[in-house]
């Protein structure tokens, strides 16, 4: 199957007055028709600049995209202007963000929202643009969506509001959908709602999807490969089971047993990892997980690890055989 | 620290914390945000309760007017034999270093411009007590508790890591040696590899210093960890207490059921098999200034046709008792 997103040697560098701050260093991952890849990683892996590199988000200044090529569908989408790009964000390539009260504009009613794009990309006039976002809400369960329409976001729940902001993703039927954090900022039980809600419509239209998130559980249960991120680069890469089944970097093996299990027996004392998350300013010659890493060697200290394969499609950047 | 069932440490007793809607230029009354709704419950001593709900549930509210950080709209709170709700100014400074908090967001809760030392240190100083010397000792004592450096002591809070900040502020609110300590949402703000360096710190401590916990979390996955016993809360409402083992394992109320069923466990193959037992709720939360007449929870339970059916009880008209259906085992639904 062809590729739809190819990302190559990317590059990410926030130029700041504490230093430079390697925010992506030099990733490399791609995308299939209806696929859905989630990128997990904590605060500082770069999980957020990487995807927002993609359709050119990043504040320039300071953040700069310093290397890469994002190809999409034939188009290397680094290399195009500002209105080229503005053509593709909420049209063919989407993104919803985590927190909607402050992503959705305030003064404006929902409808309206989502009306803004339908007239701009697909050029639909205002009866027909109404009507399909109204079809549009109801898909995402907002129902009866003809009252709810006129309403403004601060009138609605979040719950309601992330469904708008799904409603505005899927608008245009994006070939790909960002979602960042999207159910992080709601509550467990929405959360299993909205989920729900993307999946239908994923097989609805048939989109990719991106998710990411810090929450193993969300991934487990909505994804189909996963890349693991930390310190700016993608530390492991795997089909969602294999991931689960066969950690093989040291920080996703930490990662998934510091968890608390709902499903198991209750440990003495929870695993955790040792050290504090990266400092990406005086990033360190070697692997940035050394310092917090039980299994490191000599080698770990001098070169940064290259990715090696430990079965079909599952990479992992290690020089130790951690089992 | 065995829990003694004898021990009551402290007693909620019918508690309401009402924050009124007002309106115009004159502040008028229109209504109450019923954030906490009437609900009681006891903490034995040596025992780590938790409270858990999702946002808007009333958990904080509960914590912070057990504190009287927040005056109780209704009802006591018996804290070693005493209501706090009855004693005021000088008398309710002299037991309040019997109960202290740790927030959640480890670094809005420390003052920026104070150093470690500094922070931990100002409880010792506000209550007076012994003398300087000795009172930087007991920072330095505290902070090797938490796992600090003593050369933390003279660094400021935005030089630490969310991780360590949390330990601040768990020395600080045991600098007066308190017998019970609220943790609201005491790691959510953390990463999880960080989340479970707090967690083993928190039980660590509990058992050396002989503390009891209230422990407000929406995370369930971390709360039954870390609490003996556990009470969910919905819309201001405890709808159902239990034991630890017991809840998760027996939950009755469907608002219970359907939170443990949506925690995404993290386990692709559990995951897959799970989705077909997944209970996805229908509708939103109702507004706590206008919750239902009847039950809570009407507007969005599963059960509620077939209560209606099989038991003749409409949930939207009338409030289901809370009550004890098994030992220690409480719930208020028209279904027991």
């Amino acid at each position: 199957m062809t590729k739809l997103l190819d990302v190559k040697d990317l590059s990410v560098k926030f130029f700041t007055r504490e230093g430079i701050v390697n925010a992506v260093n030099n990733i490399n991952f791609s995308i299939k028709k209806s696929e859905t890849v989630g990128i997990v990683g904590e605060s500082g892996s770069g999980k957020s600049v990487c995807v927002m590199s993609i359709i050119q988000l990043i504040n320039s200044p300071p953040g700069k995209i310093v290397n890469g090529k994002i190809n999409f569908n034939g188009v290397d989408l680094l290399k195009l202007n500002i209105n080229q790009i503005r053509n593709i964000r909420g049209n063919l390539i989407s993104m919803i963000f985590q927190d909607p009260m402050s992503t959705l504009n305030p003064v404006l009613k929902i409808g309206d929202q989502i009306i803004e794009s339908l007239k701009k990309h697909l050029k639909m006039d205002e009866i027909q643009a109404r009507k399909r976002a109204i079809d549009l809400l109801e898909m995402t369960g907002i129902s009866p969506a003809k009252y709810r329409i006129d309403d403004y976001p601060h009138q609605i729940s979040g719950g309601m509001r992330q469904r708008v902001m799904i409603a505005m993703g899927i608008a245009c039927n994006p070939k790909l959908l960002i979602a960042d954090e999207p159910t992080t900022a709601l509550d467990v039980t929405i959360q299993a709602q909205i989920i729900n809600v993307i999946k239908n419509i994923q097989e609805l239209i048939g989109m990719s999807i991106i998710w990411i998130t810090h929450d193993l559980g969300v991934v487990a249960g909505s994804v189909d490969r996963v890349l693991v991120m930390y310190a700016g680069s993608i530390v492991e890469e795997a089909p969602v089971k294999e991931l689960f089944k066969n950690p093989r970097h040291p920080y996703t093996i930490g990662l998934l047993q510091s968890i608390p299990r709902i499903d198991q027996k209750l440990p003495k004392k929870l695993f955790s990892i040792k050290g504090l998350p990266p400092n990406l300013i005086n990033y360190p010659k070697g692997c940035s997980f050394y310092s917090r890493c039980d299994y490191h060697i000599n080698k770990c200290l001098e070169k940064p690890p290259e990715f090696k394969t430990a079965n079909t499609n599952h990479k992992f950047a290690c020089y130790v055989n951690v089992s | 620290m065995p829990i003694d069932p004898n021990k009551i440490l402290l007693s909620v007793n019918n508690l309401k914390v009402y924050y009124p809607i007002t309106k115009g230029l004159f502040l008028k009354k229109t209504g109450d945000i019923k954030a906490v709704d009437d609900i009681s419950f006891d903490i034995f001593k040596g025992e780590n309760l938790g409270i858990v709900g999702e946002s808007g549930c009333g958990k904080s509210s509960t914590g912070r007017s057990i504190l009287q950080l927040y005056p109780p709209t209704e009802g006591e709170i018996i804290f070693e034999g005493q209501d706090l709700t009855k004693i005021k100014g000088e008398k309710l400074r002299k037991i309040r270093p019997r109960f202290q908090m740790i927030f959640q967001d480890p670094y809005s809760s420390l003052d920026p411009r104070k150093t470690v030392c500094e922070i931990v240190r100002e409880p010792l100083d506000v209550h007076k007590i012994s003398d300087g010397k000795s009172r930087n000792e007991r920072v330095k004592e505290l902070l090797n508790a938490v796992g600090l450096e003593i050369s933390s002591m003279k660094r400021y809070p935005h030089e630490f890591s969310g991780g360590q900040q949390q330990r601040i502020g768990i020395a600080k609110a045991l600098a007066l040696n308190p017998s019970f300590i609220v943790c609201d949402e005491p790691v959510s703000a953390l990463d999880v590899s960080v989340q479970s360096q707090v967690i083993n710190l928190l039980m660590e401590l509990k058992q050396s210093l002989g503390l009891t916990y209230l422990f407000i979390s929406h995370d369930l996955s971390v709360v039954r960890h870390i609490s003996d016993r556990i009470a969910v809360m919905y819309l201001g409402k405890i709808v159902e207490i239990a034991d630890r083992s017991e809840l998760y394992k027996n939950p009755k109320h469907p608002y219970t059921k359907a939170l443990l069923s949506a925690i995404p466990i993290p386990d692709p193959i559990f995951e897959n098999e799970r989705k077909k037992k997944l209970i996805i709720l229908q509708g939103d939360v109702p507004s706590p200034s206008n919750p239902p007449k009847g039950c809570n929870f009407c507007t969005r339970c599963p059960q509620k046709e077939i209560i209606r059916r099989e038991k003749g009880i409409d949930c939207d008209e009338v409030e289901p008792v809370y009550k004890e259906i098994s030992a220690q085992h409480w719930t208020a639904c028209h279904l027991f």
